[in-house]
């Protein structure tokens, strides 16, 4: 109710708004219990059933490990080797990111679903947010800054700049990536959801394309010209 | 995320042995349903065992002339897999209708056999659930339903298993081969690898602590016109409302599984002596005592559509 009055710019409102709150102080039943009084028991009831969760949570033998755990790991980025000294929970993408300062690849639900963390790794395209950098020992992984530079764009890049393939851009790292990798996918014969028969060779139709695209996410919607920029240099390649 | 220690096994019978040294550690293969669960602390492992490097990736012929695939087999070779196309194509139809290209670039077989609920009450922690803290109560249950199980629930939870490609391997009679922590190993059947939920949803699956599949086997190719049919809110990168594994030979008889309607891939395989009489009787027998709720009521109409769609199409090839 409050946060209602925050955006309200006649005073007189603020005041209304002020009134009613406290009439709120008013006991409204015969526990002689206040509505403020009421909700802080109530947070204090919340927290009481959260009670056996938290130790149902973890089985009784279980060593609790509090402090953080490290590990090592050996990565090639962008043709780079990098040896890494990480906290065990460190994802591949918060390694890129906070470690290696490739900022590049984005971090939107940090939960498989959108794709604006997609970099390749030894040759294929993954979620960078749902692998720990501790399982890539030895692997070549490549982001969007290993793909092109700015004086030397990758063609799925210029394909992106001059389709208009974006908008705030912040899904467009992992579409370059998915898009680049998924080509690579149907050259090899992988199938997709889209062909109407499994044992046939994949084509890239308007179809594939969607399909073959959709773990990549664009909040803004600028998917028409995205699938413009994946055509112009799927018609160079597939 | 807790903490934890980690470390790569080098094989089978080694990690099985590690996860009995720590007794709060678990597997990791492709880490997209482990991590996702973990950040949020629905699973808060102690010790992670990195099971990538234990060569269990390879498609096998078997001298039975079935498959033998490795638990880290990912779910994009499997579906590419030349044998799996041809001979298992529903297993291929299955594997591609799942998650993203991305997911199924670093999905596992064991992994996805094992991936646990997408229950949206098992996913909030601020929520009661059986599956996710045994005891709590259940939150679905009086709660939002639509996408939860029609059959085999439990006053304790009505939650569905969320992969397609388990459905696939069911209706296949597949397989699954592990080791223990004591060397032995053992195969099962996969009709008995997943649990209903009974009194216990928190237990998913028959395996033990530390065991550790190494494949899932396929026997002999049965041949006849595979189809997999998944129906969704959206046309692409969603899990299944229902879905229909089916197998049907040329003179109409067959076999069919469902995803989507139960906490496990939902075969009955008594139903299948309906196949030539239509997709109407089938579902009345494989969902005979189904206790939908008022909001997922509407999967047992859209079971009997899709698998009459199926029929017709296998009819039509
Ligand atoms: C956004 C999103 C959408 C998705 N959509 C779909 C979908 O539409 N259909 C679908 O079917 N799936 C879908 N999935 C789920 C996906 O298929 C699973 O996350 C994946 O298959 C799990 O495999 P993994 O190898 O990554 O498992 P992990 O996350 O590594 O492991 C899962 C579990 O298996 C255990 N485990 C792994 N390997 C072994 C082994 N060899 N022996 C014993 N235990 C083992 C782990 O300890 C863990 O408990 C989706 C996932 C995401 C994130
Ligand atoms: S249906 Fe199962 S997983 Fe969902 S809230 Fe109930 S107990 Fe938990
Ligand atoms: S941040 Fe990885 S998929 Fe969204
Ligand atoms: S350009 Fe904004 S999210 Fe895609």
């Amino acid at each position: 109710m409050r946060t209602g009055g925050e955006h309200m710019s006649n005073p007189e409102d603020c005041e209304l708004k002020g009134g009613a709150s406290e009439e709120s102080e008013i006991v409204h039943n015969d526990t002689g219990i206040t509505r403020r009084e009421f909700i802080i028991a109530g947070t204090a009831t919340v927290a009481a059933t959260m009670l056996p969760t938290l130790a149902y949570g973890q089985t009784p033998q279980q060593p609790k490990l509090v402090q953080p755990q490290m590990a090592k790991v050996a990565l090639k980025v962008n043709g780079t080797s990098h040896e890494l000294e990480l906290d065990t929970r460190t994802t591949l993408l918060d390694a890129l990111r906070e470690h290696l300062r490739l900022t590049g690849s984005k971090k939107g639900c940090d939960q498989g679903q959108c794709g604006a963390c997609t970099v390749i790794v030894n040759g294929r395209r993954i979620n960078s947010c749902l692998t720990l950098a501790a399982m890539h020992q030895g692997d070549s992984v490549t982001t969007i800054e290993g793909l092109g530079t700015p004086d030397n764009l990758h063609p799925m890049q210029q394909a992106f700049v001059k389709c208009d393939g974006y908008q705030c851009g912040y899904c467009t790292a992992g579409q370059i990536c998915s898009a680049v990798a998924m080509l690579n996918e149907i050259k090899a014969g992988i199938p997709s959801h889209a062909m109407a028969d499994i044992t046939a060779q994949p084509k890239l139709t308007g179809a594939e394309l969607r399909e073959r695209m959709s773990g990549n996410i664009c909040r803004c919607g600028a998917y028409s010209n995205i699938a413009e920029a994946i055509t112009e240099i799927a018609g160079r390649t597939v | 995320m807790k903490p934890f220690t980690f470390e790569r096994a080098t094989s089978g019978a080694d990690a099985a042995a590690a996860a009995e040294r720590h007794p709060g550690a678990k597997f990791v293969a492709g880490g997209t349903n482990l991590l996702d669960l973990m950040k949020l602390e629905i699973e808060t492992p102690t010790h992670l065992i990195d099971v990538n490097s234990l060569g269990l990736d390879k498609i096998e012929k078997t001298p039975e002339g079935g498959l033998r695939i490795g638990a880290l087999v990912r779910n994009t070779e499997l579906a590419a897999d030349e044998n799996v196309r041809r001979d298992y194509g529903v297993l291929s139809q299955a594997l591609v209708a799942g998650a993203s290209g991305q997911l199924r670039n670093m999905a596992t077989t064991a992994g996805n056999l094992l991936q646990r609920t997408r229950c949206p009450y098992f996913y909030d922690t601020n929520q009661p659930c059986n599956k996710r803290n045994p005891g709590t109560g259940c939150g679905a249950i009086g709660g939002y339903s639509r996408q939860h199980a029609v059959i085999g629930v439990s006053d304790a939870c009505i939650a569905t298993h969320p992969s397609d490609m388990a459905v696939a391997m069911r209706v296949l009679d597949a397989t699954v081969e592990t080791i223990r922590p004591d060397g032995s190993q053992r195969k099962i059947p996969i009709a008995e690898f997943h649990r209903l939920p009974g009194d216990k949803p928190h237990i998913d699956t028959v395996l033990m602590a530390g065991e550790l599949i190494t494949a899932v086997t396929l026997p002999k190719p049965i041949g006849g016109r595979q189809i997999y049919r998944k129906v969704r809110d959206r046309a692409s990168f969603a899990f299944a409302l229902v879905s229909v594994a089916a197998i049907v030979q040329r003179d109409g008889s067959g076999r069919v599984a469902l995803g989507g309607v139960a906490h496990k891939p939902w075969r009955i395989e008594a139903a299948e002596a309906e196949m030539p009489n239509g997709a109407k009787a089938v579902v009345a027998r494989l969902l005979a005592g189904a206790k939908p709720t008022n909001e997922n009521a509407f999967k047992i109409k859209l079971v009997e559509r899709a698998l009459a769609s199926v029929l017709a199409e296998a009819k039509g090839a």
